[in-house]
């Protein structure tokens, strides 16, 4: 018997894309699909939602239809790291209203530099002092593009 | 005045010292604009606005003009070497720019985008000083149901740039036109997919997506590569920093191609340069010898959407100086110059401003030269970053996504945003979706909505219309020819595997 290929990427995000489109065509449905002077605003998503639901369900058959492939081995401790990444991103920005760009990008990138990439702490520190001096210069200072000021009052 | 005496008359204004002075500032400005993110052409033009109306008009806006396409030469530098598009139209160049940069190409791609660009801008004013007037009311007759079909042939290029799998393009295209769907619908008001976050009612701006989907997912799967990620290799020596001649000549039909595509589309009001680097990007995949190749850092894929988004300059010049009509932000605010400075733009200008139109025209000859003199040296400069450790250039990459978009929108919501796309274009290089496809949904969305929409009310709902009109009905055609020629050739391939199969 053939074994369907359902634990799969692209399965999942078909589902997810589906489920997407579904949202989309649904949330459409409550807004006009026409009014008297021509389309509403329900009109064009109504469209590309029910074509994301077939595209996505399309995908979906056609992957579980083929057979399984072989195992790639998985880089799991890259997606790790990967993933840390973009949580310390995540925290940096959310830091940013109450720690400013300065203080939050500082301490964002001597994470990244110590942990992430292993460096000494002194290199980290290095970088993330070094870093953010060059951007305060060139930004505020030399371009006066403004950047998030925190609670401390820079 | 016929052209000839025109042109003459414009070098006797634009060789003056002042304004070869003016002329410099304004490329030099616009080339750091171009390269810096945070600060568009749009934004440094208004803020020099103020300082102008003390300067002779045709100074003021040759150093104008100056900024504007002086930033287009600079916004390939950031995409070809970090993969962030400084704005919609250098999105193509990062296809193969970035990767060219991957493969220790990144001063051939940097000199390859300054001689497309310094090619594609020469013919593109060379076709406004001949052409213009003709031009412009050919663009006139472009109505709704025209740019609809302008931008359905933009939407079709999807099967150009979606891979090995059709149907992963497809689905990222619909996600782009899904998120440029958020916020408050023109015509009647509606909020739309704003889950009650009012930030939203004012849509996603492109910088967020851009630099999120392509900046920090590429930086986020690097680091997943760990160990395996080296440095991006940079040659030793200016020659092997530089393209070659055997560069430059695979690209000759690509500069020709991004010259009159960009011009052609310049021209309408409105398409702008984001639609001619893609429509360019294609045509030059379509009847390469290697479409295979494109994406992997090919030179011709650098040439042809730079030398379109360049040549757009000058496409974009004829409506704002022969009709008084601004295609986008950047001329918009030249065409309140003109008007502040007392000059009426329009088919009279020629006549009434002779110093004005002329010397603008004649200056961007001068221009276009002064920013490749400008740019090509500083092209081994400009790749040394790339020499840069991985520990250091990663956090500068992040550092300059939040400011590039912090920078455009001024608000801490739209760097939330830009971390949720930065993990949305990881999940996407992780699953093998194409990310281009999502810019262009993404960038044409909106546009294609409102034409799509405007057309329906002229017609009273009547379809019919967009193939009754001869422009959209030849553009119509070829889209879909676009879209069906791959689909047949698959059906062929899979009917002749199996016949030689049974």
């Amino acid at each position: 018997m053939q074994k369907y290929n359902l634990r799969n990427g692209d399965v999942v995000s078909g589902a997810f894309l589906a489920a997407l489109g579904l949202y989309i065509v649904a949330q459409a449905y409550a807004w006009n699909y026409y009014n008297p002077d021509g389309p509403g605003p329900g009109f064009f998503p109504t469209w590309y939602g029910l074509l994301m639901i077939g595209l996505a369900l399309a995908l979906i058959v056609g992957t579980a239809r083929k057979p399984k492939p072989q195992e790639s081995p998985k880089n799991r401790d890259g997606t790790k790291r990967a993933l840390i990444t973009w949580l310390a991103f995540a925290a940096c920005i959310a830091t940013m209203g109450v720690l400013g760009f300065r203080l939050s990008f500082a301490l964002f990138t001597f994470f990244l530099v110590a942990f992430v990439f292993q460096r000494t702490l002194v290199a980290a520190a290095l970088t993330s002092v070094g870093a953010t001096a060059a951007f305060y210069i060139v930004f505020p200072v030399l371009l006066g593009v403004q950047l998030p000021i925190g609670w401390f009052g820079f | 005045m016929d052209i000839a005496d025109g042109l003459l008359h414009g070098f006797y204004v634009a060789l003056q010292p002042t304004n070869v002075l003016w002329c410099f500032i304004g490329c030099l400005l616009g080339t750091v604009v171009g390269i810096l993110p945070g600060l568009g052409p749009a934004a440094t033009i208004s803020l020099l606005l103020p300082l102008t109306f003390s300067m002779d008009p045709a100074g003021g806006v040759i150093m104008m003009a100056g900024i504007y396409y002086g930033a287009k030469y600079g916004g390939s530098t950031t995409s070809i070497l970090l993969n962030i598009p400084g704005e919609s139209s250098s999105v193509a160049t990062c296809l193969d720019g970035y990767q060219m940069a991957r493969k220790g190409r990144a001063g051939a791609a940097l000199g390859i985008a300054a001689v497309a660009s310094f090619v594609a801008g020469s013919v593109g004013i060379v076709l406004l000083t001949l052409v213009a007037p003709p031009v412009a009311a050919f663009a006139l007759r472009f109505s709704s149901p025209e740019y609809f079909a302008l931008m359905v042939l933009g939407l079709a290029l999807v099967v150009l740039l979606s891979g090995p799998s059709l149907i992963k393009g497809l689905l990222a295209l619909l996600v782009g036109l899904w998120l440029t769907s958020i916020g408050t619908d023109i015509f009647t008001a509606q909020a739309r997919f704003i889950f009650g976050q009012a930030p939203l009612l004012g849509g996603i701006e492109f910088m967020v997506v851009a630099i999120g989907v392509f900046a920090v997912g590429e930086v986020l799967a690097n680091i997943e590569g760990g160990e395996e990620s080296q440095l991006l290799p940079v040659p030793r020596g200016l020659r092997n920093l530089l393209p070659t001649w055997a560069d430059l000549m695979a690209c000759r039909f690509a500069f020709l191609n991004g010259s009159v595509v960009g011009f052609l589309i310049g021209v309408l009001p409105g398409a702008g340069g984001t639609i001619a680097s893609f429509i360019s990007y294609g045509l030059e995949k379509a009847v390469s010898r290697h479409p295979e190749k494109f994406g992997t850092g090919v030179p011709e894929g650098v040439a042809a959407p730079e030398g379109a988004n360049n040549a757009d300059t000058g496409g974009a010049l004829v409506p704002l100086l022969t009709l008084g009509i601004p295609g986008g932000s950047s001329t918009a605010i030249l065409l309140s110059a003109l008007i502040i400075w007392g000059i009426r733009p329009g088919p009279l200008m020629m006549q009434e401003s002779p110093d004005v139109f002329w010397g603008l025209v004649a200056s961007m000859y001068i221009g276009n030269v002064m920013l490749l003199v400008l740019n090509l040296p500083l092209v081994p400069l400009f790749a040394q970053l790339l020499r840069l450790p991985t520990f250091v250039l990663h956090p500068f990459i992040f550092g300059i996504s939040i400011i590039g978009v912090y920078g455009v929108t001024g608000r801490v919501f739209d760097t939330v945003l830009l971390a949720g796309f930065g993990l949305l274009g990881y999940i996407m290089t992780k699953l093998k979706y194409p990310s281009a496809p999502l810019i262009l949904g993404f960038v044409l969305g909106d546009a294609m909505e409102r034409a799509l929409r405007q057309s329906l009310m002229m017609s009273q709902g009547d379809l019919a219309m967009l193939v009754q009109r001869p422009i959209s009905a030849v553009m119509l055609a070829l889209a879909a020819l676009v879209l069906v020629l791959p689909m047949l050739s698959y059906f062929n391939r899979a009917r002749v595997r199996a016949l030689a199969e049974g």
